[in-house]
């Protein structure tokens, strides 16, 4: 059935744009995360709105199952298509279709890069806030599937709170608009359905994005404790007094002693158990306010040591060493699984512990770089994928972590999406109704589930749902 | 309703929470989650019409049905976690009771509905009903972490969870919030919180409605860090002209730079409010809007406020009118209106990409008109599905769209 489609594939965008070779393929069968591997069966690039379309009907008659794909580097799984599928490869479409300055809004197609929307509108004092650490070549499209975040998602929010209107393809090949580029919702909220629905409803064919003005003022602080603890406290102590910084970053010895003796050296201090950055952005009054407050508060709890920057090189300088953690990281051991979980922030101090606990009773590297100010840890293990029982102390750690986030209170993914990696834990905060429910949601927009198949929902445990299709089929009345 | 149907509700709920609406209607008025399944599971196996009431204070209780079923009883707050910002309520608690508990404890959901001060927190995540405070905090589902419903079937759903960023499985929380209850009855909610600001500073500047609008846009590109900006007709605020409401919040220092950069950039003059003044201004404001029977909300951005204002004052009138003057937009329009105006209003509305959502009216209005009435491209086929797989047996009496067959 696969290679059937090719030759219709091929006609749609061109031969050179269907990748069908071995070695052509082997580009797409990971994404960020090393420890899962899929072949796809072929892997089609259409080069514009009207081909992408045309290529899921195409799909859709051949009743081929397909995977969206942006730049790969999601760290979930969550772009993997198996030999049966089709991968629909999106970077072509990376053109910003419109900016609205006054209106603070741009539209972009799906495989634009997500800091080149930022660059291409911060010469207009507009910035698109969701900076995940791989913004210089994640795409928007990819962005939009997984509810994406980053350090500077701490204040003004994750995709979904920056998406006001999807155009989107459906698996069946219908198009459908959803939500509206003014200010309220046209209908019930599907914009914030489509969006974290990691590819199994659709495909974004055109995504307008909300625009923010670029802070008058930015300070960035930087502290470092002696423990995780401390640090951990520190956090808390700077929300609970009413401040919410644009970014509130932690990371452990481990981490640091990376960064450090890599080429990104920042010149943290690499004696102390944690490094904590602090964000501030705003009117430079309150901006400075906020700053004196938060150096207290971390003096107050332990802090040996609170350096600040206001200027874009030295806070560059403290930043470098959290941009590039993951990349410092790859001096350690040849792979590494960036995990993603979320806990209560107070329960912090605990779960940093306990993961702790976890490292030695597995022997395994673990090194923490994370957005402490939402909870949203990450866990990063350094490993061999070539050793079969490191990767499967691997496994079972993270299965452990998950499990002691959960018990914190948590939820078993802040940031990254569920993809493949983290089905088999979604029981752990799911039960089966809500399994079910999330199951016949997924099938309101694709009924053949042909879209991204095998992700996110472990079908064994969801209950099973009936979707009646009813007389309510109401049509669009006005457009 | 037969006698031996009401025995099987009494088995269910006890019959103490079984009473009679003024019009005798059976409603029952359970206290938990699984009471409610129960409740809607005989709805649907029996094939019972169930309306869903708050504290009756926003929608009317008005909706034709077999069965009423009141959340006022799920009035409990479950936890409340100051250290994360977090607290977990039933929806029946009235938005009152739920601030004065945060505030004890130096928390505030950052959420200004309008409406009464005893309206149900499930009132406001059913209809998505926003304040003047979403200009700084954004709209109700920015706050709604997790979400208990019972859907027209009877089962329990359970999405989100209780920590402020999740990406887990399917976002469902957004379909229930701003749903009207056409995809569940949601019954417990988990929501985000704030310690509340140093400093609260309300200010008003009045004037002509234009030169209001006009100022907004000059504020917006100053760029100013206001909570809210929120224009209000006469009638709304009480007063003899428009009046622009500024709210800023924040450490001391950075409201009172804020208001004196909020006034270099002005050129009319700002009165500021005093702590009380302030208040009892917000609440008059958000009491207002009750003044006509039926209140709509249009999305229209700053630089199309003008337009849509006159659109509205010439097929309606300029009664109750509010307007988000920031960077978020949004009117709301509250009074007397007939079937024939607001379907010609929405149809207007339509050809200018501006969605209209009936937020409240009488029963005859939402079902000839729906509280959304058109959709988009695409949309009705999926809102259709949507409701055929939370509600299979149309049992939640909900007007989403016109029902013009009266069902």
């Amino acid at each position: 059935m696969i290679h059937e489609v090719r030759a219709s594939l091929e006609r749609i965008v061109g031969a050179r744009w269907v990748r069908h070779r071995r070695a052509e393929l082997a580009t797409y069968t990971m994404d960020g995360l090393p420890t899962h591997e899929e072949w796809p069966g072929l892997v089609v690039l259409p080069g514009s709105r009207d081909e992408l379309i045309a290529v899921v009907r195409c799909l859709h008659a051949a009743d081929v199952p397909f995977v969206a794909r942006g730049a790969g580097t999601g760290l979930s799984g969550g772009a993997l298509a198996g030999d049966a599928m089709v991968l629909v490869t999106l970077t072509r479409l990376n053109r910003i279709l419109h900016v609205d300055p006054v209106r603070r809004r741009a539209v972009v197609e799906p495989g634009v890069v997500n800091a080149r929307l930022s660059d291409a509108t911060l010469p207009l004092g507009l910035q698109y806030v969701p900076d995940p650490s791989s913004q210089t070549a994640c795409t928007i499209g990819g962005n939009v599937a997984e509810n994406a975040g980053g350090p500077h998602c701490l204040k003004a929010g994750v995709t979904t709170n920056h998406i006001v209107e999807l155009e989107v393809i459906l698996p069946d090949g219908t198009l459908a608009h959803l939500g509206s580029a003014h200010g309220d919702q046209w209908g019930p909220d599907l914009v914030g359905l489509f969006v974290g629905s990691e590819g199994m409803f659709g495909i974004a064919c055109a995504i307008t994005v909300k625009l923010e003005p670029v802070p008058a003022a930015i300070r960035t602080l930087l502290a470092d404790f002696m423990s995780l603890r401390a640090a951990s406290e520190a956090v808390s102590s700077i929300i609970a007094a009413g401040v919410v910084p644009a970014a509130l970053e932690m990371m452990d010895r481990a981490c640091v002693e990376a960064v450090e003796s890599s080429i990104y050296a920042a010149g943290y201090p690499t004696d102390a158990a944690a490094v904590l950055l602090v964000e501030l952005d705003g009117q430079p009054e309150a901006v400075a306010a906020e700053h004196a407050l938060v150096e207290r508060l971390l003096l107050e709890k332990g802090a040996r040591q609170v350096r600040s920057a206001t200027e874009g090189a030295d806070r560059a300088r403290l930043w470098q060493g959290r941009k590039k953690a993951f990349g410092a990281m790859g001096r350690i051991a040849p792979d590494l699984a960036v995990q993603d979980a979320v806990v209560p922030r107070s329960t912090l101090p605990d779960i940093l512990e306990r993961i702790d606990a976890i490292r030695l009773q597995y022997g395994l590297y673990i090194s923490n770089v994370f957005h402490a100010g939402d909870g949203d840890l990450h866990p990063n293990i350094s490993f061999d994928r070539r050793d079969a029982g490191l990767a499967k102390r691997l496994k079972e750690a993270s299965r452990d972590i998950m499990a002691a986030c959960v018990a914190a209170g948590g939820s078993i993914t802040g940031e990254h999406g569920v993809g493949m990696d983290k089905m088999d834990y979604m029981p752990l905060i799911f039960d089966a109704e809500t399994l079910g429910a999330m199951q016949a949601v997924r099938r309101v927009f694709d009924p053949a589930e042909r879209a991204n198949p095998g992700k996110v929902l472990p079908v064994h445990a969801c209950r099973e749902w009936h979707c009646v299709p009813s007389a309510r089929e109401p049509e669009a009345a006005l457009r | 309703m037969s006698d031996s149907l009401l025995a099987h509700l009494r088995g269910a709920v006890g019959a103490d929470a079984i009473e009679r609406d003024p019009q005798g209607l059976p409603r029952v008025v359970p206290d938990s989650t699984d009471a409610v399944a129960q409740v809607v599971g005989l709805a649907h196996e029996h094939g019972w019409r169930l309306r869903i009431e708050g504290h009756g204070t926003w929608l009317p209780a008005d909706a034709p049905a077999d069965l009423a079923l009141s959340t006022r009883a799920l009035d409990r707050v479950e936890f409340v976690s100051p250290a994360d910002l977090v607290a977990g309520v039933q929806v029946g608690i009235p938005l009152e009771t739920l601030r004065r508990r945060l505030g004890d404890e130096g928390m505030w959901l950052a959420l200004d509905p309008p409406g009464r001060p005893e309206r149900s927190m499930g009132s406001v995540l059913a209809t998505a009903t926003s304040g003047p405070l979403r200009q700084g905090f954004g709209p109700v589902r920015d706050h709604v972490l997790g979400l208990t419903v019972v859907t027209g079937e009877g089962r329990v759903v359970r999405p989100g969870g209780r920590v402020v960023k999740n990406v887990a499985g399917f976002d469902l929380t957004k379909l229930q919030v701003g749903g009207f209850g056409a995809f569940g009855i949601i019954t417990e909610c988990a929501l985000r919180l704030r310690a509340v600001p140093r400093a609260d500073r309300t200010l008003l500047a009045r004037g002509p409605r234009d030169h209001l609008t006009s100022l907004a846009r000059a504020l917006t590109a100053a760029r100013l860090s206001l909570s809210a900006l929120e224009l209000f007709s006469p009638a709304i605020a009480a007063e003899s002209d428009w009046v622009l409401a500024a709210r800023l919040l924040g450490t001391d220092e950075g409201v009172a730079a804020e208001t004196g950069r909020l006034e270099a950039a002005s050129d009319l003059p700002w009165s500021p409010l005093s702590h009380e003044r302030a208040a009892s201004f917000w609440h008059l404001a958000a009491r207002a809007v009750l003044g006509g029977p039926v209140t709509l909300r249009l999305g229209a951005l700053q630089d199309g406020l003008d337009d849509t204002l006159d659109l509205v004052a010439g097929v309606l009138d300029e009664g109750l009118v509010s307007a988000g003057a920031g960077s978020t937009g949004g009117i709301r329009w509250s009074g007397d209106a007939g079937v024939a105006a607001l379907r010609s209003l929405r149809r207007t509305t339509a050809t200018r990409e501006i969605p209209m959502t009936l937020e409240r009216a009488p029963w005859e209005l939402r079902q000839a008109l729906g509280h959304f009435g058109a959709y988009r491209e695409g949309v009705g086929r999926l809102v259709g599905r949507l409701r055929g797989t939370f509600d299979p047996s149309s049992v939640l009496r909900v007007a989403l769209e016109a029902e013009p067959d009266g069902r």
